[in-house]
């Protein structure tokens, strides 16, 4: 196979320490209004390189797909790849420990607050904002899906259904996910074994 | 003082509700796909309907909290925690604010919440990647990656149609095309533009603030 232009023989970047891993994960938080996502996408795809566009949908994939919360396996198994427990720990912190600190004031004020009126429609407009950006950050991953082994139609096809499912129909994540995985596990290794014997 | 802490450790002794807390959010770790605010129906009966620690608004208000926090949204947990926490001990008597009183059963209450709904969850996905990782070359992971990548963009972009559904009665019909150009708005200024992510969820706010959406 002809290694395209993209490859370099330099080593990607990554993380340096635990340390690195705390700092950007704290950051990522303190932007992460609404869902802290995008912000990784941003910070860690774009910005800084830690992933491919490919690589960081493997990764994401299987933080969102295994149960608890999304972020917090992600940020789990990324510390935990670089740097073992020490690392996971790092990262676990970063992404939580200022949050909880700001949230332990929100709710001290929070007799205060619920009584404002605007609370309300300012929450609205950000849950909307919110949901722009999540879509995006989904689209984006769709480049990802370039050398999946299902193919680029199958791939719609799984997130059209599941897609249908879950939003539409409303049935249970859970049930959603157990059902179709193996269908579209299956029709990978199904293709990739063909594909290898040609 | 004496009697005062005596006093706090009596009521500390009857933390039954940090366990009983603790050990309904350990059993509901594992079915939390897609995130925690899966689980949160079953919650909300638990702690709403069943125990009777919150109120519906007390309730709504952690998630609506949480997500105006900077940070991942399992952060409504904690807010439960707290909330159930504090109010605990304010029927206690414990009156005193401050750790030996009810800002303490608050902190409890948030560790064991955040504790019981992360732990069994946290330890799968670290085990399963380390053991992924030692077999990464192995056909069926391989699959196993390739399957799962469509399914996970799925589940983004229904939360996102969910999200968007939010707050919408039926009767407001008209509003609905404002929120669907509000979010593509936003869609496009992080998928074609560098502005700050920061910048696009200050205008959702701003145009939930002007009532525009």
């Amino acid at each position: 196979m002809i290694p395209s232009a993209k490859m370099s023989l330099a080593p990607s970047p990554k993380p340096q320490s635990p340390l690195t891993l705390f700092v950007v994960f704290n950051a990522i938080a303190l932007q992460g209004f609404g869902g802290v996502l995008p912000v990784i996408q941003r910070e860690m795809v774009e910005k800084r390189a830690w992933f491919s566009q490919d690589a960081f949908l493997h990764d994401w994939a299987l933080a969102q797909i295994l149960p608890g919360p999304n972020v917090v396996n992600f940020a789990l198994m990324m510390g935990d790849k670089h740097f073992g427990w020490r690392g996971a720990c790092a990262a676990l912190a970063g992404i939580l420990l200022a949050p909880l600190c700001i949230l332990t004031l929100i709710l001290l004020l929070y007799q205060s607050l619920a009584t404002q009126p605007h609370m309300a429609s300012a929450l609205r407009g950000l849950a909307i904002a919110s949901a722009g950006l999540i879509a995006a950050s989904a689209l984006k991953m769709i480049a990802g899906l370039r050398g999946n082994s299902l193919g680029l139609r199958w791939a719609l096809a799984f997130i059209g259904v599941a897609f249908v499912l879950v939003a539409l129909l409303r049935l249970p994540m859970v049930a959603v996910v157990l059902g179709l995985a193996p269908l579209a596990c299956a029709l990978a290794y199904f293709r990739r074994t063909r594909a290898e014997q040609c | 003082m004496q009697a005062m802490f005596a006093n706090w450790m009596a009521h500390a002794a009857q933390a039954e509700w940090a366990w009983a807390l603790f050990v309904h959010f350990l059993s509901l770790s594992l079915l939390a796909v897609g995130g925690g605010i899966t689980t949160a129906p079953d919650m909300h009966r638990f702690i709403v309907s069943s125990k009777g620690w919150l109120s519906e608004g007390e309730f709504s208000a952690s998630i609506a909290l949480a997500q105006a926090a900077p940070g991942p949204n399992i952060l409504f947990v904690a807010a439960l925690g707290w909330q159930i926490g504090t109010k605990i001990g304010t029927h206690m008597g414990l009156g005193l604010p401050g750790l030996l009183g009810t800002w303490g059963f608050g902190l409890l209450g948030m560790g064991v919440a955040m504790l019981g709904i992360m732990l069994p969850s946290s330890v799968l996905a670290i085990g399963l990647n380390r053991w992924l990782a030692q077999h990464e070359k192995a056909p069926l992971v391989l699959a196993l990656k390739a399957g799962l990548a469509p399914l996970a963009i799925a589940m983004l972009l229904a939360t996102a149609w969910l999200l968007l559904g939010t707050g919408i009665a039926v009767e407001h019909i008209l509003q609905h095309w404002r929120t669907l150009v509000l979010a593509l708005v936003c869609l496009g200024l992080v998928y074609r533009t560098k502005v700050h992510i920061l910048w696009v969820l200050g205008l959702g706010c701003v145009a939930g603030l002007m009532g525009w959406v």
